[in-house]
């Protein structure tokens, strides 16, 4: 799960973590105020207007601007809101700004990485940080993978002093600057386990002309099988950041994803669900969406499942394919023929179903009396909708 | 006798007296498994009762009082996430040989430590979690899998999905071909069993003649996997690999399956696949004959 900067920076501060100061704007009509408010605090004419959303790339998009006074910080405020911003992480349609968070500016001295993520090899939390600051790292691993440096956090045994010591000094850090950084790490590594962070990212950590080392920037992401012990994470979510139909899937305990083809998908098991979409493809047809009905589906569930998978238009077919396990064909079969006959379905769909309770659950589809194809393999199934879908469009 | 469940299996049952933990207890025991013990604390000393009212099994607080009092040597484990990662460590605290974790959604955070304290022993061996379970067809089936799809044979399957598995093993069915072990590993990020653990176990086990292997994208797993059977492994692979069509930087259902940083490519990992020898099947309805065109 993804946070905005001004969430993440929220929580670095609780612990101690030094950010700039700042104030998070949710209309245009904020920023003014918001700038002299920094202003007055800081004695500083500089402040720097930085757009919210979900996606790295955003300085380089144009979405960050450094500016002098509280009038020009309203200027740019006026330029971002609503702008759509397009990044290397956004995709080609982009984000459109619909917060921003006005910060104070600050002397910088030198521009360094750092980021917290789970490896997934060593089963440990990773410490990365480079001198190579303010750029995508991606880059500097491709070019310059010496000048990152790496510790690993044994889960035992937490952090020690002489992992953080071997960063700074891999980093050139003088005395003054290592006291900040020592501090700031040790608080880092505490919050990224406490708060189930699945990556926690600092691009670029500054050190200012006074040797202070201080975020300005932040990343967070969640592990959201967390969530169970962060009931506050509810609150941080921002519906604009997350797809409309996505999220009511995910509000309805199914998982689905949206995709550009024209293929709708109700499968049970994420590896099945996954390859249906590739047999799809591997037949000369185009997925619509991931959806995984889980283990438990019920027949209000699968209903649901149509109903989402039907909210894109460019849908020409739904192939449903069930390995009934857990979950027995004959309870799939009473689904798909309740939401065919509820929702009028006028698209080909194809039903394969294998496992408990197949020969019940195939009768049930044949004496429905609907026009329902049936398969018998996930790979004569993915055929007849390819087929039937470009028959329909 | 197959690899790790079988004949000598005297299972307990962590969470027995959850819903899915009794339903799927249910199950294995109709299957034939050696349920001896069920565990759920606070219901020390009730009996747990098959919903099919076939069998029945007592109920401790605590792993080792079962395991002291009925000789449990393995474990299967349906206790929800926010317990999941504690019960873990009892089940290995006690020095069962095994335990399976069906769970799903336990917090990376969780399975960090438990991982470390496995790395830390020699006796107990975790498998999962967010995994089907482990069944030796005709012996001993432990987990949720729907047991009579499987039949017994000479084929090891091991893989990170749940129907997945059901599919590759209902296919090898289907064509006359029996199963020695199915070994789901589950599709978390960290997990306590991974491909080439399974592995080194089939290339042993006298009853397994040739291996299915499916793999998802996300991590680099399957391209380890490839490298030791490329320089270990003497039997005939079969592969499959999901997501294809996956889009970088999605989350495609399970925790550790998605591509990110241009690493974890479903393409990447069928390419060191093929390098390795696996015959890598075009699509999921293709597992079974392949697997099948590699035994003369």
């Amino acid at each position: 799960m993804n946070i905005h900067e001004h969430q993440a920076k929220e929580i670095f501060r609780r612990y101690g973590i030094p950010v700039p100061q700042g104030i998070a704007c949710f209309s245009p009509g904020d920023v003014k105020a918001a700038a002299q408010k920094l202003i007055d605090e800081t004695g500083n004419e500089v402040v720097v207007v930085k757009a919210q959303i979900h996606a790295g790339g955003r300085g380089k998009a144009g979405g960050v601007k450094v500016v002098k006074g509280a009038d020009a910080a309203q200027g740019v405020a006026d330029e971002l809101f609503g702008k759509v911003l397009v990044t290397p992480q956004t995709g080609p349609e982009g984000k459109e700004v619909k917060r921003l968070y006005v910060e104070q500016g600050l002397a910088i001295k030198s521009e360094l990485y750092m980021a917290l993520t789970v490896d997934r090899e060593t089963r440990k939390v990773v410490v990365m940080a480079s001198t190579e600051g303010g750029v995508e790292i991606e880059e500097v691993a491709e070019e310059h993978p010496e000048k990152i440096h790496k510790i690993w956090i044994d889960p035992a045994v937490g952090l020690q002093g002489y992992q953080i010591r071997q960063l700074a000094f891999g980093l050139g850090m003088n005395k003054a600057q290592q006291k900040g950084f020592r501090k700031l790490l040790s608080s880092l590594s505490e919050l990224f386990v406490k708060e189930d962070c699945s990556i926690a990212e600092i691009n670029p950590m500054i050190i200012t002309e006074d040797d202070s080392v201080v975020a300005l920037d932040a990343k967070v992401n969640f592990d959201g099988n967390g969530h169970f012990r962060h009931k506050e994470w509810t609150e941080l979510e921002d519906p604009n950041e997350t797809h409309a139909t996505e999220r009511e899937a995910a509000e309805a305990g199914l998982s689905y994803i949206q995709l550009d083809g024209n293929i709708g998908c109700l499968v049970n098991g994420a590896g099945l669900a996954m390859s249906t979409m590739d047999t799809i493809q591997h037949f000369g047809g185009s997925p619509a969406n991931f959806l995984d009905v889980g283990g438990g589906a019920s027949q209000e569930s699968v209903t649901k499942a149509f109903k989402i998978i039907l909210q894109s238009d460019k849908v020409k077919g739904i192939f449903v394919n069930i390995f009934g396990g857990i979950m027995k064909c004959d309870i799939i079969a009473n689904g798909v023929v309740a939401a065919t006959k509820e929702l009028g379905l006028q698209v080909p769909l194809v039903v394969r179903l294998a496992g408990t309770n197949v020969e019940q659950g195939k009768a049930i589809l044949a004496e429905s009396g609907l026009n329902i194809t049936p398969a018998d393999t996930m790979a004569e199934g993915a055929q007849k909708i390819v087929e039937l879908a470009g028959a329909a469009g | 006798m197959s690899i790790l469940v079988g004949n000598h299996t005297k299972l307990l049952v962590q969470g027995i007296t959850g819903s899915a933990g009794s339903f799927h207890a249910g199950k294995c025991l109709d299957y034939g498994t050696n349920i001896v013990a069920g565990v759920t604390p606070g219901r020390g000393g009730q009996t747990w009762e098959n919903p099919s009212g076939k069998g029945s099994a007592p109920v401790f607080d605590t792993v080792r009082e079962a395991k002291e009092r009925t000789g449990a040597n393995a474990s299967v484990i349906f206790v929800p996430p926010p317990f999941a990662g504690d019960a873990i460590l009892e089940a290995i605290d006690a020095e069962l040989d095994l335990a399976i974790v069906i769970t799903e959604g336990i917090p990376v955070m969780d399975m960090m430590k438990v991982r470390r304290v496995l790395d830390s022993q020699t006796k107990t061996r975790v498998v999962g979690p967010n995994c089907p379970g482990v069944i030796t067809p005709g012996e001993c089936k432990i987990g949720i899998m729907p047991g009579h799809i499987h039949k017994q044979g000479r084929i090891g399957v091991v893989s990170k999905s749940g129907t997945l598995t059901y599919e590759a093993v209902g296919q090898l069915t289907a064509l006359g071909i029996g199963q020695s072990t199915a070994v789901g590993i589950g599709g978390d990020p960290i997990n306590g069993t991974d491909f080439i653990d399974v592995l080194e176990m089939f290339q042993e086990d006298d009853n397994t003649d040739a291996v299915i292997l499916i793999g998802e994208i996300g991590g680099n797993a399957e391209e380890k996997a490839a490298a030791w059977i490329k320089e270990n492994f003497t039997k005939p692979v079969a592969g499959f690999i999901a997501g294809v069509t996956a889009p970088p930087g999605k989350r495609m259902g399970h925790a550790g399956a998605i591509i990110s940083g241009g690493s974890g490519t479903a393409a990447a990992k069928i390419a060191a696949l093929e390098d390795a020898g696996v015959r890598v099947a075009p699509t999921p309805s293709d597992m079974g004959t392949t697997l099948k065109s590699l035994l003369s």
